[in-house]
């Protein structure tokens, strides 16, 4: 998100869901779609059938490979090197879009000499993509605009996340395939209402609507709007905060519907946190592993007891309607927000319900500022809505980006935190499955589902499990630097040899037990996608 | 846009460049029988009720396969395409089971539907059914091939809509039937259990298992992933009964995948909720009052600076609960200390 | 403009042409040549050259060798005849008379192929080089004027030209509808698009017809022009053969025939150095008999299930991938050299003013000579029967007559002056199809014969519309019940309601024709059904839940031949010389006890 903030001022999802029906080339990099978000994978095999191209990138044989023109099975870690060895090779041939990039986009220069400095030759090596490949692709994705990019957690996840986002904005920018139909940067968010808790500023750094706390002007509009003074200190990421619970620092947590313990790295360590903490609130609708740490625990409500409004991945506020009582005596987590607020004495939480809450957020957001419930019942909007007479934005950055002019970013390729070696040979690397979800809170509570995906199985090459004299089903301790975990092996050729999958569905195999908390320095998100591992039968 | 000229059973229409005959005469509210027609499918012409008398055109073509042309008559209720419309509906009641009072499909059951309109009021036919098998693997519905009218929305469903192309026709004539790769079991194939098949079958042949009739609909939005799918719940006696995927949202079109469509009422309804505040005492989570909870809670916090205090929040969340909770953060506890699993 | 080779076929030369079709090959053809290679080698014959060509078209008297230039043919040469042939015929010229052909109605043996009535009243314009030149050797095809066609139409035609040239010509599409080809071709020519395709239709699904085999396997190169021509004249660059997989010597030689048109610039890019190109893959269908349906056929060519789909858009708007595809059968692409090359004002003399040209029929069933017979359209039904066919055999009289394949109709023997042309077929309710033509003798019941082909068209039925596929189910139910005796006279009216709405109301020419059996014996021989009924009778003695077998007790000295014969163990001795015992309880009604018995002891009823 950083980095499309960067490049294009605004970090989310340039075109919509549907727009990708009018791509004529989809290029999809770290993104399992079909399983990830199916629906937009129905989406894109619509798009392949009606004659579009689509180019995967993903170090695993992911379903849609099956639909794909080609597939470059680069190294998890490496697409800094495989979109740079892309761009280079537009560039060389001149498909670039000359006037795109004149009229539209700045910082060309140091960007082009970045790539001047890099070699084709290391990229082949390092992405382990045959050369020729590569070129087939970059010119796929050139050469058949109206093309779009769809990324997923597969990109961000990294130590150097930030500059494979820059590293895609620029591709798109290169090419001009950014603010009309059928192109775009397509980030795809994991949960339902990532996008929405993000404009809504649950960040440390912005208020809602991306509005930068630092900036005198924003500070001084909430303090007035909210009627207090507004803390102008940055605040700690969640992986940061894990950090100074352990270092004494912060004594009191208020979690609300989340389970660091499965989906944060370095699961270990953030036990240690949770157990340690002076005081620990969590509000959830079931007990977890993080739950089940607290010292006073609200129940809330589920999306289907309560009003409220979700923002897609397409940028979309949608309702969310109240279709059965709460269960027990739970209640909607605004209104035990709400509540605990105005037992401390605040002001500006007597809210009766959320629609009020919306026409506040409308208030002081810029881009929410034309939605409200009345609206939404006639159907979704998609932010930017400024105003009440406007139709909402289906494609950003039509006549110019958010920013001004799309910046080039020179990047330079640097190689995963933790790379295998002698003590630790394979590498690991994570993502979702159709049938669960997340850790599991929601899906692994539905009996049909798990009689799909029940148990965690660690996704290995059948010449990985010659070698370590495993059969399918063999139950294996997965170890890292950071801890162990035990679970079955089901061997597959998804993966290139050397490298191991696994979901972090599973609170009895934790995967995240493994993985390296390794932060990008920008974006804050840690490395979840690589780490090395080693494998050892039971 | 230009418009085309048609005239219906005499009532002039206008409609544009490329529709069918059949979605001109939906469109005008003019009523033609068919059972393989689907708004989101291709025209596929295999149930043959649909057919319309044209003038011009000899023999009867099907409404859903015939595109419009300029000033093209078209006659939906000529008593020779009734005749025929019959013939056909008879096949299929001759081949179908008679058991529609006891059918879970009963009064939704398009066939009926159908053979109402027509005043099909007897079986006009010898029987051809036989017993055939009933594919029970996948845990969310079942496909009694029993009930299977071969219209193909189901296969064509997988092939258009969804890309998976689990299901097939296999074997020749009588003995055509839909099935997988290898005429294996639903649960050895390649289905991904969408349901988006099961939504679209206008008998009884693919349903939802457990499903009842809701009394009332609600539309909200699905929880699971970032596609943002609108859905309606399907409520009966305070309870979510069915989940069906919501044409109204651009998101989705209707779409749903497993989780949407067959994971939702049973993690909301699961008996493991949490339904009352719980408080450590003596290191075990023990039953509390909101009242006890919610006091404590606020005088806890009132303890601590805003730098001693960090808030998760969720993308699980609404916008309304995010907003109120990054606020309740910025202002009332006073720190900058918020995030949630945005990176996850 | 490139000049192409020729040079004349071996005239002169003393050749022994051994028939490989599917029939004879799969008679020891191929050795049977191997045998004549050595046998020749060792006598050292060096003038006589050893060859073969494709079908002969009259299977039955297989495996053939044809001796030129005498024009001598011999039948049903075995291995063991080769050393008595060479001997004989070529070291001492006494051609052998013992395995000459021998007419089948007059027992007379007819040394020269030119004598034999089979082929004498035949006219051969399509299968021209069928039978006479190596298909494998793309020489022997040039040497006949080959590829001439064209290129006088790459250099010296325009699209236009070569589409007036076929309109001229009259000829109609030989798949069975007898669409005229000329117009096909228009509509193509006129759909405007960036990709055209051309699909060879050879997949020849009517049980018993084989014309498309023997074409592909006796003449491929005639096709592979045909289709060069018609991709010229509609624009294509790419073609597809679809040839059914169960015909491998088809499959082969028609590969090797593009290879050697590739390699000889017939076919490929900027074909003969004009700036026309044309790629032909060879698709091989799974046997299906619908994909002979052109929706079908392009279905399975994409890779889909082989199932039509409506019309419009027909393939010629929008085909394979969804792009104008102009689709020919085999017969049709074949004729068009003759076409360009002559002209088609000379093709058209033949035939009739709408029905021009020939036909080719596969004929079988209860006919002296079976085989493949090529007519000028509008010749009368009974002089292919008896003129070619050489009539019934056994004495026996002509009952019907059915042709086009499952789906065409049974003609009754008093409209055997029927001319043969589409309309003249499909005013009586049959139709030409693809050529099938079985005759049928008095032994045949008509209402087993309806039977038998819904039967087949259930079977091929591919399930995609409601009355194809339920439709044909109740006729072949209500068939089966009269054929056993259990028919109700209300059932003819049930029939004739459901053969006219699965005729009004199928989605494609399948379920279309399928109930032209069941219409035309009902219509020609409404009696056979009323007696099936009524009188629970099969006149014919073939319906077996209606016979009953019997012992003349007076013709029979219980000789015990039939004791033995029969599966069931239904005939029991009643002692020496006693007449045998039928026991109907037992009795399956096989026949086999009234087949051996040569004393007329058994009575069928």
């Amino acid at each position: 998100m950083a980095g499309l903030a960067t490049t294009f001022g605004s970090g989310a999802m340039t075109n919509s869901n549907n727009d990708l029906l009018g791509a004529n080339c989809i290029f999809s990099i770290g993104s399992n779609t079909t399983e990830t978000h199916p629906v937009i994978g129905f989406n894109i095999k619509k798009a392949t059938r009606s004659g579009a191209k689509l180019i995967i990138a993903n170090p695993r044989h992911i379903e849609l490979v099956r639909y794909a023109d080609i597939w470059l099975q680069h190294t998890p870690g490496s697409d800094v090197a495989l979109l740079m060895a892309m761009m280079k090779i537009i560039l060389k041939e001149g498909l670039h879009d000359n006037s795109f990039i004149m009229q539209r986009c700045e910082n060309f220069k140091p960007f082009k000499q970045s790539l001047d400095d890099f070699d084709l030759t290391t990229a082949e090596t390092i992405t382990g993509v045959p050369l020729g490949q590569i070129v087939e692709a970059a010119r796929m994705y050139a050469q058949n605009g109206p093309s779009a990019i769809l990324y997923a957690m597969g990109i961000t996840q990294h130590s150097h996340g930030t500059d494979n986002v820059i590293a895609i904005a620029n591709l798109a920018m290169l090419t001009g395939n950014i603010g009309k139909p059928g192109s775009g940067v397509n980030p795809l968010r994991g949960q339902n209402n990532v996008q929405g808790a993000c404009d809504m500023g649950s960040l440390p750094n912005v208020c809602s609507g991306y509005q930068k706390i630092s900036e005198p002007s924003i500070k001084q509009k909430f303090n007035v709007a909210w009627g207090i003074n507004l803390p102008t200190e940055e605040g700690l990421s969640i992986t940061e905060m894990i950090d100074s619970i352990l270092q004494g620092r912060i004594k009191a947590l208020y979690l609300i519907g989340e389970n660091p313990i499965l989906s944060d790295p370095d699961a270990g360590h953030v036990r240690k946190a949770l157990s340690t903490i002076e005081f620990f609130v969590a509000q959830d609708i079931f007990i977890n592993e993080s739950v089940e740490l607290a010292h006073v625990v609200l129940p809330g409500t589920s999306f289907a007891e309560k009003d409220g409004t979700f923002t897609n991945t397409e940028r979309r506020v949608q309702r969310v309607r109240k279709a059965i009582d709460p269960i027990g005596y739970s209640r909607p987590d605004w209104l035990i927000t709400c509540q605990i607020a105005q037992r401390m004495g605040a002001k500006g939480f007597d809210f009766e319900q959320p629609s009020q809450i919306m026409d506040e957020i409308a208030k002081v957001t810029p881009s929410y500022g034309g939605i409200s419930y009345k609206r939404l019942d006639k159907g979704g909007l998609q932010w930017p809505c400024p105003d009440l007479k406007h139709p909402g934005t289906s494609i950003l950055h039509t006549q110019q980006f958010t920013r001004g002019k799309g910046r080039f970013m020179p990047l330079r390729y640097k190689p995963p935190a933790e790379l295998p070696d002698k003590d630790y040979p394979m590498m690991l690397t994570t993502g979702r499955n159709l049938f669960q979800f997340h850790t599991g809170t929601m899906s692994r509570k539905v009996a049909g589902l798990n009689s799909f995906k029940g148990e965690e199985e660690v996704e290995i090459h059948p010449k990985d499990a010659e070698r370590l004299f495993l059969n399918n089903g063999d139950k294996v301790k997965v170890i890292s630097r950071r801890g162990e975990i035990t679970a079955r092996i089901k061997i597959s050729e998804a993966s290139s040899p050397g490298v191991i999958f696994m979901t972090f569905h599973f609170a009895e195999s934790p995967t995240n037990i493994l993985t390296n908390p390794a932060l990008d320095p920008i974006s804050k998100i840690p490395e979840l996608k690589v780490c090395s591992v080693k494998i050892s039968k039971i | 846009m230009n418009y085309l000229r048609l005239n219906i059973n005499s009532r002039e229409i206008k409609v544009k460049p490329g529709t069918t005959v059949l979605q001109a005469a939906q469109a005008s509210g003019t009523y033609i029988p068919t059972l393989c027609a689907d708004p989101d499918l291709k025209p596929h012409g295999g149930c043959r009720l649909c057919i319309v008398e044209v003038k011009g055109m000899r023999n009867m073509p099907t409404a859903c396969t015939t595109i419009v042309s300029e000033d093209m008559v078209v006659n939906t209720e000529t008593e020779a395409v009734h005749k025929e419309r019959r013939s056909v509906i008879d096949l299929i009641i001759a081949d179908h089971p008679m058991d529609c009072l006891t059918c879970i499909k009963n009064q939704r059951c398009e066939l009926q539907d159908v053979a109402a309109y027509l005043g099909i009021t007897e079986r006009n036919l010898p029987r051809t059914i036989k017993q055939k098998p009933i594919d029970d693997s996948n845990p969310f519905f079942t496909f009694n091939h029993n009930y299977c009218i071969l219209c193909q929305r189901c296969t064509r469903t997988c092939d258009e809509i969804t890309g998976v192309n689990a299901i097939e026709i296999i074997n020749r004539g009588y003995n055509s039937k839909v099935s997988t790769f290898g005429d294996k079991p639903l649960m050895e194939s390649i289905c991904k259990s969408c349901g988006e098949c099961v939504a679209r079958c206008p008998v009884a042949a693919l349903v939802a298992k457990n499903s009842i009739m809701p009394t009332s609909k609600i539309e909200t939005t699905c929880p699971y992933c970032g596609v943002g799918c609108m859905m309606e719940l399907g409520i009966r006696n305070g309870k979510i009964v069915s989940v069906e995927g919501s044409r109204s949202s651009q998101a989705n079109n209707g779409r749903l995948c497993v989780k949407g469509r067959y994971g939702i009422a049973d993690f909301v309804q699961h008996p493991e909720r949490l339904v009352q505040p719980l408080l450590r005492k003596s290191n075990t989570l023990i039953e509390t009052s909101w009242e006890e909870a919610l006091n404590i809670v606020a005088q806890k916090l009132s303890a601590y600076s805003g730098d001693q205090i960090a808030v998760i929040a969720s993308a699980k969340c609404t916008n309304e609960d995010n907003y109120i909770v990054q606020k309740f953060a910025r202002s009332v506890l006073g720190t900058n200390n918020i995030d949630h699993c945005a990176r996850l | 403009m490139a000049k192409i080779k020729t040079s004349k076929l071996s005239a002169g030369q003393r050749t022994v042409f051994l028939c490989h079709g599917t029939g004879c090959v799969s008679n020891e053809a191929f050795a049977i040549r191997k045998a004549f290679e050595k046998s020749i080698e060792r006598l050292q014959l060096t003038d006589i050259k050893v060859d073969f060509t494709g079908c002969h078209g009259f299977c039955e008297q297989g495996p053939i060798v044809f001796v030129q230039p005498e024009g001598i043919f011999y039948a049903h040469v075995s291995l063991d005849d080769v050393e008595e042939i060479v001997y004989s015929h070529f070291r001492d010229n006494k051609p052998l008379e013992r395995l000459m052909y021998k007419d089948p109605s007059s027992s007379e043996i007819v040394p020269y192929f030119k004598d034999i009535n089979f082929y004498k009243k035949q006219r051969h314009i399509v299968l021209r080089n069928c039978g006479r030149i190596n298909p494998e050797r793309i020489e022997d095809y040039i040497a006949t004027d080959g590829y001439q066609a064209l290129q006088k139409v790459l250099f010296s035609m325009t699209p236009h030209q070569v589409i007036d040239e076929v309109k001229i010509s009259g000829l109609r599409g030989r798949g069975g509808a007898g669409f005229p080809t000329a117009t096909k071709w228009q509509f193509c020519h006129d759909a405007p698009s960036d990709k055209k395709y051309l699909i060879c239709n050879a997949d020849e699904g009517d049980p018993g017809a084989f014309m498309d085999r023997s074409m592909m396997e006796g003449d491929p190169h005639s096709v592979i022009e045909g289709m060069a021509i018609a991709a010229y004249a509609t624009g294509a660059t790419e073609g597809y053969i679809y040839i059914r997989a169960e015909y491998p010597l088809a499959v082969n030689r028609t590969k090797f025939a593009i290879k050697e048109a590739e390699e000889r610039g017939f076919l490929g890019k900027n074909i003969l150095g004009s700036d026309f190109s044309l790629k032909i893959h060879i698709k091989e269908g799974a046997g299906a008999f619908v994909c002979g349906e052109e929706t079908a056929l392009i279905a399975s060519i994409e890779g889909r299930r082989g199932m039509p789909s409506s019309r419009p858009p027909f393939p010629t708007q929008s085909g394979l991938w969804g792009k104008p595809t102009n689709i020919n059968n085999v017969k049709t692409l074949a004729t068009v050299p003759l076409i360009i090359l002559h002209g088609g004002k000379s093709y058209s003399q033949t035939g009739t003013e709408k029905n021009r040209g020939t036909s080719i029929f596969a004929l079988t069933g209860k006919i002296n000579c079976m085989g493949l017979v090529e007519v000028p359209m509008g010749t009368k039904l009974a002089d292919i029967i008896f003129d070619i066919g050489g009539g019934i055999p056994n004495g026996k009289k002509l009952k019907a007559v059915q042709t086009g394949g499952p789906s065409g109709g049974c003609l009754p023997a008093n409209m055997i002056n029927l001319p043969v042309e589409y309309e003249a077929f499909a005013n009586a309710g049959s139709i030409m199809g693809s050529g099938g033509m079985v005759v049928m003798d008095e032994d045949t019941c008509m209402v087993d014969v309806a039977r038998f082909f819904i039967s087949f068209t259930q079977s091929e039925s591919c399930g995609k519309c409601v009355p194809c596929r339920l439709g044909t189910k109740q006729m072949l139910n209500i068939l089966e019940n009269i054929c056993q005796g259990r028919g109700n006279i209300t059932d003819i009216d049930l029939l004739q309601n459901l053969a006219q709405s699965i005729k009004v109301s199928s989605l494609c020419g399948l379920g279309q024709t399928a109930p032209n059996p069941v219409l035309t014996t009902l219509s020609y021989f409404r009696d056979e059904y009323e007696e099936h009924i009524n009188d629970r009778r099969c006149r014919a003695a073939v319906c077996t839940g209606l016979v009953t077998y019997s012992i003349i007790a007076e013709k029979c000295p219980g000789c015990g031949l039939c004791i033995r014969e029969c599966p069931v163990q239904a005939v029991t001795s009643s002692g020496k010389k006693k007449p045998v015992i039928l026991d109907q309880s037992k009795c399956t009604k096989c026949g086999a006890c009234f087949n051996i018995c040569r004393l007329g002891a058994i009575a069928v009823k």
